[in-house]
């Protein structure tokens, strides 16, 4: 039979991996832009504290982060249980894996759109606030759009990173597509075809994301006029 | 924390029971790989910049599968060659989880790596080039004393993100079984079982070395990059 029976599993993982991957993306989004506003922000402390996440995120292997946040939080939390007399909770692994992708991954956002933000020129939101617009309004209408033209690049980049460390999620405990894959090749002694298998699909993902970009990226750019070279 | 730091500190950076510490195996693995990746992705850069389409197309080819698959994927692709048990060579040669670790290590690194020097060379600004040709350079000496010197300058500041990247990278070696910071962090884990202080410490450690080389580049960079005129 093809794939043994484990065509529909191998399904399933991918998916896992997908929705892994797009709301890791939507927490790292969230925290980037937290982030590129506290750094750009008049108050040194929130300088501060947004560029100690960057650097101390930055500077740490991502399968370290996942680990020394994914298990001490349950130790962290079995403690807290205890504390209250209550039943141990455990943390749902999949959800824990969103908010530490996210969490490490929303540093790098950070950085990202911090610069897209430095790149818009003042004269934008002086003249959104002379039409009157609040300060949201100038955001959502006139600093947003223009920025993420300068951080599509980037953000094109760091969702490839994320989407390929997903794979690492696997070593946490959670069956996205690289453990069905492994678990299949170990029970069929195949692990060649699964692994393979797995790798094309993810090339099949990367080499979407790239498509979807591109369109992105033309989007953004209407009306920037490019010089021929 | 003071128990891990008592009972494995030698672990984590000297050496214990006569075995490497992961301070000096992670070191090793990002020496070995990256030295190889860099003189293996020069040659392949060129390749990958010339007009000749058998040579370009395949190299591109190699390098969009790369880029485009985890390492840990790839890691676990070499781990599962099953041709290799028929030859006795390779299969001693893969039989080692160091072997296959580090072959997957470099050829990850020399994907990213080609297409950075790739970028680079292309970059050469055409009258260089033209300049050369006039003198009556051979191809040869063309890229050793024109093209490269320059485009591996302006390379250095990818190319240190690449180096960090693959620091990050070997903590992947427990995967594999080597024994590097990451794997004494899960041996001080399951010892103590003091997850914190055992993680945070690998963490603290990875976060030193990416210090280090960050400024070690730098460095590098203010003496090679001097005629841009980047004072930092």
């Amino acid at each position: 039979m093809f794939l043994d029976g484990y065509g529909p599993l191998l399904l399933a993982g991918t998916w896992v991996t997908i929705k892994l991957a797009l709301l890791s993306l939507a927490v790292a989004v969230g925290l980037g832009l937290l982030g590129a506003w506290a750094k750009l922000s008049a108050s040194w402390g929130a300088r501060l504290a947004a560029t100690a996440y960057t650097t101390l995120i930055r500077g740490v292997p991502d399968l370290v982060l996942m680990l020394l946040i994914f298990f001490s939080m349950q130790i962290y939390l079995n403690d807290l249980t205890d504390l209250l007399g209550l039943d141990p909770i455990d943390i749902d692994p999949f959800g824990a894996g969103v908010l530490t992708l996210g969490f490490i991954y929303g540093a790098y956002f950070a950085e990202t759109f911090r610069g897209a933000f430095m790149a818009v020129p003042y004269g934008q939101m002086e003249a959104a606030t002379a039409y009157g617009m609040r300060e949201f309004q100038v955001f959502r209408r006139v600093l947003f759009p223009q920025m993420m033209r300068h951080a599509l690049p980037g953000i094109g980049n760091n969702w490839q990173v994320l989407l390929k460390s997903t794979a690492l999620v696997s070593l946490i405990g959670l069956t996205d597509l690289v453990k069905v894959a492994q678990d299949a090749g170990n029970v069929t002694f195949r692990v060649f075809l699964f692994i393979s298998l797995t790798g094309l699909i993810y090339l099949v993902l990367t080499t979407l994301s790239n498509g979807i970009l591109y369109w992105l990226d033309r989007r953004y750019s209407v009306g920037v006029r490019e010089a021929q070279l | 924390m003071i128990d891990v730091l008592d009972q494995f500190w030698r672990a984590y950076l000297y050496a214990s029971n006569g075995s490497p510490s992961g301070m000096a195996v992670t070191l090793w693995l990002l020496v070995l790989s990256v030295s190889m990746g860099f003189f293996i992705s020069i040659g392949l850069a060129v390749a990958r910049v010339s007009s000749r389409r058998w040579l370009s197309i395949p190299l591109w080819a190699f390098s969009y599968v790369f880029r485009g698959t985890p390492l840990y994927v790839q890691i676990l692709f070499i781990y599962s060659l099953d041709f290799v048990k028929g030859t006795p060579p390779l299969a001693a040669f893969f039989q080692s989880g160091f072997n296959c670790l580090v072959l997957a290590l470099t050829l990850n690194t020399v994907a990213y790596t080609t297409e950075i020097f790739a970028g680079a060379i292309r970059a050469t600004s055409a009258g260089e080039i033209e300049a050369a040709r006039a003198y009556g350079m051979t191809r040869f000496a063309m890229y050793r004393r024109v093209i490269l010197p320059s485009a591996l300058r302006r390379a250095l500041p990818a190319y240190s993100n690449e180096v960090i990247l693959m620091l990050h990278a070997t903590s992947l070696a427990f995967t594999a079984t080597v024994p590097d910071i990451l794997k004494i962090a899960r041996d001080a884990n399951s010892a103590t079982y003091q997850t914190f202080a055992s993680y945070g410490l690998a963490a603290l450690l990875y976060l030193c070395l990416s210090f280090a080389l960050i400024g070690l580049f730098r460095r590098f960079e203010r003496r090679t990059l001097a005629y841009l005129g980047t004072h930092r």
